[in-house]
């Protein structure tokens, strides 16, 4: 269906990331959000606070941010797409309630402006350091969607996206910014909103009385309602059946985390996203995202100029990370190279899938600036040799 | 499962769960009539539930129910459980021929 | 022969729609107070009319956060302290919802979840807060909360507490709650009645609900049963209504101040919201709830 026009700000935008990504949303059907300030994300909730009392829906500066991540899932059981935003130290605090919504299935947007970490590091300058914590940072076993956008156009594209994401799986979906993205400022176009493909969310028709909240079909996504509506329906963060009631026994464990964790991993290939540049019969590949790809995209163009045979592959979605593909590569180039803004973390993921079959290159970088296309250069020339 | 205690004397009686009661006394010590006691039986649990040791003392005001932590007793007015088994009754049975 | 011969009728406890009955036995202990500030919940319900199918019951976690599971309403049993803010989320998300009640432990809301108490208080956000006060962190075997008495002794003050405890009807009315109540599970008829006024109320309503905790908080302190801290509850309890919060602190089975305490209105977080927008941008606002009425 199509996008809310009263959420469309059609036009063409010179804006920065952050106020992209807050236009994407509110395009997205995004009506309620509730934040906490932490640099270099403020923006984006600044802006929602200023756009949405004439869009129509709520914004609220909690106390915290374990507030704002629990507050935007009571108001999603309202029946609201729902956002928070922060950055490191932000999302380390929202981590329990990312598990609260990875085991309840509730539809939710987190996006994460990165920054030099860890602790307080580097506030107002980047990282991509955070990009296993959204996988792994929650305790117990779940499968997050993360989007990476590398230019604020994606902020506002990918945005749509990460909302359509989170309503057809119905899992917590993360957007991994920068500080860079997220404070640079280029052309953004907004289309009329007749243009915006939105995912409804899976409103069950089954009647009171009928419905089962955690029931699923082949698809391994529940149909949902939310309060008010009759259903009497009960959620817990404990282990629990379809009904929604606790069942605290390893066969309703077992039962319940496979399927919350096939949910993703059976879609996965509906799922991950990459745009590839120059990647068959390349000998080297560089994988990367975010701003880096910005960096590396200018250094795969010097390296092809010198007479080398290099692929561009640009992670969209990093989480679920595209192993198949690279597993595919890793049988004809001869080395990867994966320039991150950390100390190697979807390093580990290329290596993981190539499984040792060609060396996998990284630039470890403790965030802070980017990469300087020489330096990728220089490690590309390394790889091809 | 209720099981009634329906003495027709007083002004009402108590519906008690028995299985459910875990002999914490707060009917007991709190009913305003002083007409419950702990029962010589155990329940299935080994609990010993109340009983009404003065059944035409109970009013069926229901603070025992109020009290209760486990839903297991309450009381009601006689009027008021004639007004719901009325509510609650069939329709006439066709009478079988012959 | 005529056959009109009424059955027998199962008179159903009053109290059992209000619950999920294939989920009882409850996991409560024998003399647990918790059960009995429901049946006050129920009662409340009933006695205000309100549709059933609009009011949301959210918990913490903790054994009153268990109460969530047990209502049949839309209930949602969240994170340690992060009741109330969930709360926000949903009350704010949708004010058609007739009421949205938090209901949890004194632990839960004062200790982890202190820091939303606080601010859900002072924005007046429209909630009631039903605390069921047993002076210990009882789930995980009895440890000490922020209300415990000096004196008495639970698992981590093995020796006895000596760290002070919250007045949580100060904290409260201080923080700026429109209704603040007390009462014991003993004040049965009290406390339904005053989460009757709770039900009805508009903006932060906060009710302690002191109840015993035999398993653990009695136990560990040779209080005896559940019944006997009831009749302590009794005799020690006085009625102020109006009482003035700064006196109403507890001591080891001390004497209770109990009654309701303040009681005053001004605008919730949402109406003042609606306030300020549609002054500052006129007809260009829609006030947000469009119909936000309680019934």
């Amino acid at each position: 269906m199509h996008a809310d026009p009263k959420g469309v700000l059609t036009g063409i935008h010179f804006i920065d990331g952050d106020h992209a990504a807050c236009e994407g949303a509110l395009a997205a059907g995004c009506r309620f959000v509730a934040g906490y300030p932490i640099t270099p994300s403020t923006e984006v909730v600044e802006r929602f606070a200023a756009r949405i009392p004439l869009v129509g829906g709520m914004f609220i500066q909690l106390e915290d941010e374990l507030a704002s991540s629990i507050a935007i899932q009571g108001a999603a059981w309202a029946g609201k797409k729902v956002m928070t935003v922060t950055s490191g130290p932000g999302l380390s605090l929202m981590m329990e309630h990312v598990g609260y919504a990875a085991f309840t299935e509730t539809p939710c947007v987190f996006v994460d402006v990165q920054r030099g970490g860890p602790s307080t590091g580097l506030p107002t300058l980047p990282a991509q350091a955070d990009m296993m914590q959204v996988k792994w940072g929650s305790h117990g076993d779940y499968e997050p969607i993360a989007l990476c956008p590398n230019s604020p156009q994606e902020c506002f594209d990918l945005m749509i996206k990460a909302f359509n994401l989170a309503e057809t799986y119905r899992v917590p979906v993360f957007f991994m910014m920068d500080e860079v993205v997220g404070h640079m400022t280029e052309r953004v176009v907004i289309p009329e909103a007749s243009q915006i493909e939105v995912v409804e969310r899976k409103w069950t028709t089954k009647k009171p009385g009928e419905y089962r909240p955690y029931e699923t079909d082949e698809s391994l996504v529940p149909e949902m309602v939310k309060a008010g509506d009759g259903y009497r329906i009960h959620i817990t963060g404990l282990t629990h059946d379809e009904r929604g009631y606790p069942a605290m026994t390893a066969p309703a464990q077992d039962k319940l985390v496979k399927r919350l964790v096939n949910k993703i991993r059976a879609n996965a290939d509906k799922i991950v996203d990459i745009r590839e540049d120059g990647v068959a019969g390349a000998d080297v590949v560089v994988v990367s995202f975010g701003i880096t790809s910005r960096v590396a995209g200018a250094a795969v163009e010097a390296a092809r100029a010198a007479g080398l045979k290099v692929g561009h592959l640009r992670l969209v979605i990093t989480w679920p990370f595209p192993a198949k593909r690279i597993r595919e590569l890793a049988a004809t180039v001869k080395a990867f190279v994966v320039p991150e803004l950390n100390m190697g973390q979807m390093a580990l993921e290329v290596e993981r899938a190539a499984a040792g079959r060609v060396p996998v290159l990284t630039l470890p970088h403790a965030g802070g600036t980017v990469h300087e296309p020489a330096a990728i250069l220089a490690k590309i020339k390394e790889a091809a040799q | 499962m209720s099981e009634a205690a329906p003495i027709k004397k007083g002004k009402g009686t108590i519906f008690l769960t028995l299985e459910v009661c875990k002999g914490c006394s707060y009917c007991i010590d709190f009913c305003p009539a002083h007409c419950l006691e702990f029962s010589r039986e155990f329940n299935r649990k080994g609990y010993h539930y109340p009983v009404l040791s003065s059944p035409e003392d109970c009013t069926g005001c229901d603070l025992c129910g109020l009290y209760c932590p486990d839903f297991a007793i309450f009381g009601m007015r006689f009027k008021d459980i004639e007004q719901r088994r009325q509510a609650a009754a069939p329709e006439p049975l066709i009478p079988a021929r012959g | 022969m005529s056959a009109t011969e009424l059955p027998v009728c199962e008179i159903e406890n009053p109290v059992m729609p209000y619950l999920r009955q294939e989920r009882l036995p409850h996991i409560w202990c024998p003399g647990c107070g918790i059960g009995t500030t429901v049946n006050c919940f129920t009662r409340a319900l009933t006695d205000s009319g309100m549709d059933l199918d609009r009011v949301a019951i959210v918990s913490g976690i903790g054994c009153t956060g268990r109460v969530a599971g047990y209502m049949n309403l839309d209930s949602f049993h969240t994170t340690h302290g992060r009741a109330i803010p969930f709360a926000t989320g949903l009350r704010l998300a949708n004010p058609d919802l007739a009421k949205v009640v938090v209901y949890s432990g004194d632990g839960d809301l004062s200790a982890i979840g202190g820091n939303h108490l606080i601010h859900a208080a002072r924005r007046n956000m429209d909630l009631m807060v039903v605390c069921v006060n047993n002076f210990t962190y009882g789930m995980t075997g009895g440890q000490v909360a922020p209300t415990t008495p000096i004196g008495a002794t639970q698992t981590t003050m093995p020796y006895g507490n000596f760290e002070n405890p919250f007045n949580l009807p100060f904290l409260a009315d201080a923080c700026g709650a429109v209704y603040v109540a007390r009462w014991t599970v003993y004040h049965v008829k009290q406390l339904a009645k005053a989460m009757l006024e709770g039900l009805k109320k508009k903006g932060f309503v906060f009710i302690e609900a002191m109840a015993p905790c035999p398993t653990l908080y009695s136990r560990r302190n040779r209080l005896g049963d559940g019944v006997d801290q009831l009749k302590y509850y009794k005799e020690k309890s006085k009625v102020v209504n109006g009482a003035d919060t700064k006196e109403v602190g507890l001591t080891f089975q001390g004497d209770i101040t109990v009654g309701k305490f303040v009681d005053r209105d001004r605008p919730t977080w949402l109406e003042a919201m609606n306030e300020h927008y549609t002054h500052h941008f006129g007809d260009r606002y829609t006030p947000y709830g469009g119909s936000h009425a309680q019934d």
